[in-house]
């Protein structure tokens, strides 16, 4: 079990450099000198300024030496320096973190128990208008476009019904605490929480379904029929258990998706995260701080991936961790 | 061939599926020219609803210009972008899983920890980089959606050589000394061509969905209308004019899953044996 950690810790660790590796390369390919742009992004674009810029970032050093400085900078949390926002990007990130991870593992919970729950039903079902209806409801739904799919919840939920506020991490200005704080955050997470969760929902619903349907089929599920084994225990214990396998497997294929899609509905629902954070970036062309954003997503998928990797081996049957 | 339409059509995720394609591409092919309304000009008075005037079927957006034609002139741009960049998506992935299949060991290693390494990093936020980067225009789009979407092509044409070359055929054309290239083209491709096929047509559902969730955030062909766009546009003025979203959204899902059906239908006519059960 540790050795298998460690090894898969120290992939994810090349992995991760191979990116930041990238990431300088695409910093280079950004229109026009980055010194010029970082002095414009001050705005002053003299040109003492601009050696003064260049001189501070090493960029007249020549190019692998640049590459070191950079991979040191990653590697000690210095993503760079945000002019636009003047602030330095790895704390500007950090403020936003919290409010991304709150969203996509929320979404991430609702998603997987909703769709295991729906597909189990189809599948339990299969061929009747309950599993009929699932199987519609699952395509629909994976074919919406998520800023779409917010944008529609906003125009229900917010503008015709006046449910649930439709931006923002909390009502501003009302400066609550404790439970009532709580009430308030959950009440604006709602929305962007099902918005994302709507089409991994689905793809979990799909997958479920599928997967139980062909271990339903196996022989040891015929043994355990024989057995005289009820059907309930039969779904519970020896067809869904052995079907979750290949929805864990995609639930961490999916998690670079999520990421993706956190950064479409913060964007709508005006949600505080790096998604949000990404997308002010890329209005304002501000390449450190999109580069950055770029850096940690990557990572939280990686981590996410080694998650998902380790409890592959918890739930699998097959695998035992004792030898 | 006769077999595979049969299956085909008789699924009927098969057909609804085929008709919406059909439908869309006759669309993007033949509307423009049935409905020359520029979708840039303004024909109207701003946000006009929809459903009043016969000439604007859609009604107008905030600067009075025409839904329907933008609607019209956007299924355009969904499809080129769709189809291309899935097109070169697999011209980049059939290449890599073929010889990663074909030579496996350390060319198999190392083309696998290539494709891994693309897999996962984020590819949307990847995409936004990219096009970012390299100036919004239906060139960087299509580059950046195939340039995250090329590592499943990859992994699924690399499992299907590796099974199809312990056949005996490929054998027998190794032993009488083919050249990699023949063997490879001519008797191990065509053999695993029908998955590739099936993950194509979800390809290019995934393509539209990222090229309009690009488009959403403006990052958009400036000089091409297109229904992420559309519905970036209309995201302001929600409160007032509803239709300005409603419409193009309604347009991406019904060809996303146009194309999400067709693949069920292609993977129940070409893999029999996968198909599903319970229907």
């Amino acid at each position: 079990m540790l050795s298998f950690i460690t090894q898969r810790v120290l992939k994810g660790v090349i992995v991760l450099l191979a990116i930041v590796v990238l990431n300088f390369f695409l910093i280079r390919l950004a229109p026009g000198d980055p010194a010029v742009v970082m002095a414009g992004e001050a705005g002053a674009s003299d040109q003492v300024f601009v050696k003064q810029l260049r001189e501070k970032f090493g960029l007249d050093k020549p190019l692998p030496e640049q590459l070191f400085i950079y991979v040191k900078g990653v590697i000690t949390l210095d993503l760079g320096f945000s002019f636009r926002q003047q602030a330095p990007v790895a704390k500007l990130i950090g403020e936003r973190l919290p409010a991304t991870l709150l969203l996509t593992l929320t979404a991430f919970a609702i998603s997987l128990m909703l769709g295991v729950l729906f597909g189990s039903f189809a599948a339990r079902f299969a061929g009747t208008f309950l599993d009929t209806a699932i199987t519609v409801f699952a395509l629909i739904f994976y074919a919406m476009p998520i800023f779409w799919v917010a944008l529609m919840g906003i125009l229900l939920f917010s503008v015709t019904m006046d449910w649930l506020p439709s931006f923002g991490y909390e009502t501003v200005g009302a400066n609550l605490t404790g439970p009532g704080h709580a009430v308030d955050v959950a009440k604006h997470l709602i929305m962007p929480a099902m918005t994302l969760g709507l089409f991994f929902m689905a793809t979990y619903t799909r997958m479920t379904r599928a997967s139980m349907l062909e271990v339903k089929r196996l022989d040891f599920v015929k043994t355990a029929r024989a057995k005289g084994l009820s059907d309930a225990v039969i779904q519970r214990r020896h067809v869904l258990r052995n079907a979750l396998l290949p929805v864990v497997t995609l639930a961490g294929v999916h998690s670079g998706t999520l990421i993706g899609g956190a950064v479409i509905t913060e964007t709508v629902f005006a949600w505080p995260g790096i998604g949000r954070l990404m997308y002010d970036a890329l209005l304002q062309r501000d390449y450190n701080l999109l580069l950055g954003v770029f850096v940690i997503c990557s990572a939280m998928v990686l981590i996410f991936n080694l998650i998902t990797d380790l409890v592959y081996r918890l739930v699998d049957p097959r695998i035992e961790f004792a030898s | 061939m006769k077999q595979f339409w049969k299956s085909m059509l008789g699924s009927p995720s098969g057909i609804i599926g085929l008709v919406i394609l059909l439908l869309a591409v006759a669309v993007a092919l033949f509307g423009p020219m049935l409905f020359p309304n520029s979708p840039w000009r303004m024909v109207q008075r701003p946000f006009l609803p929809p459903f009043t005037l016969g000439t604007v079927p859609l009604g107008t957006d905030a600067l009075g210009r025409d839904v329907f034609a933008g609607m019209i002139f956007g299924a355009r741009v969904s499809l080129l972008v769709g189809l291309v960049s899935t097109l070169v998506a697999l011209v980049v992935g059939i290449p890599i899983g073929a010889m990663a299949g074909y030579f496996g060991g350390r060319v198999d290693d190392a083309l696998m920890r290539f494709t891994e390494f693309f897999q996962t990093i984020p590819s949307f936020a990847l995409a936004i980089v990219l096009v970012a980067i390299l100036q919004p225009s239906i060139y960087s789009i299509v580059t950046s959606i195939a340039l995250v979407s090329w590592p499943p092509v990859a992994r699924l044409v690399r499992g299907e050589v590796l099974s199809l070359r312990t056949r005996e055929y490929v054998q027998a054309a190794i032993v009488t000394g083919q050249s990699h290239s023949w063997i490879i083209l001519r008797e191990i491709l065509p053999n695993a061509l029908s998955p590739v096929i099936v993950l194509a047509s979800l390809m290019v559902a995934t393509a539209i969905l990222l090229e309009s969730s690009l488009s959403f955030l403006g990052l958009g062909d400036p000089n091409l209308i297109s229904w992420g766009y559309m519905v970036g546009a209309g995201r302001t003025v929600i409160r007032q004019a509803w239709w300005i979203t409603v419409f193009p959204g309604i347009a991406i899902l019904i060809s996303v899953l146009g194309l999400n059906l067709i693949g069920e239908g292609l993977n129940d006519a070409l893999n029999p044996r996968l198909s599903r059960e319970g229907r």
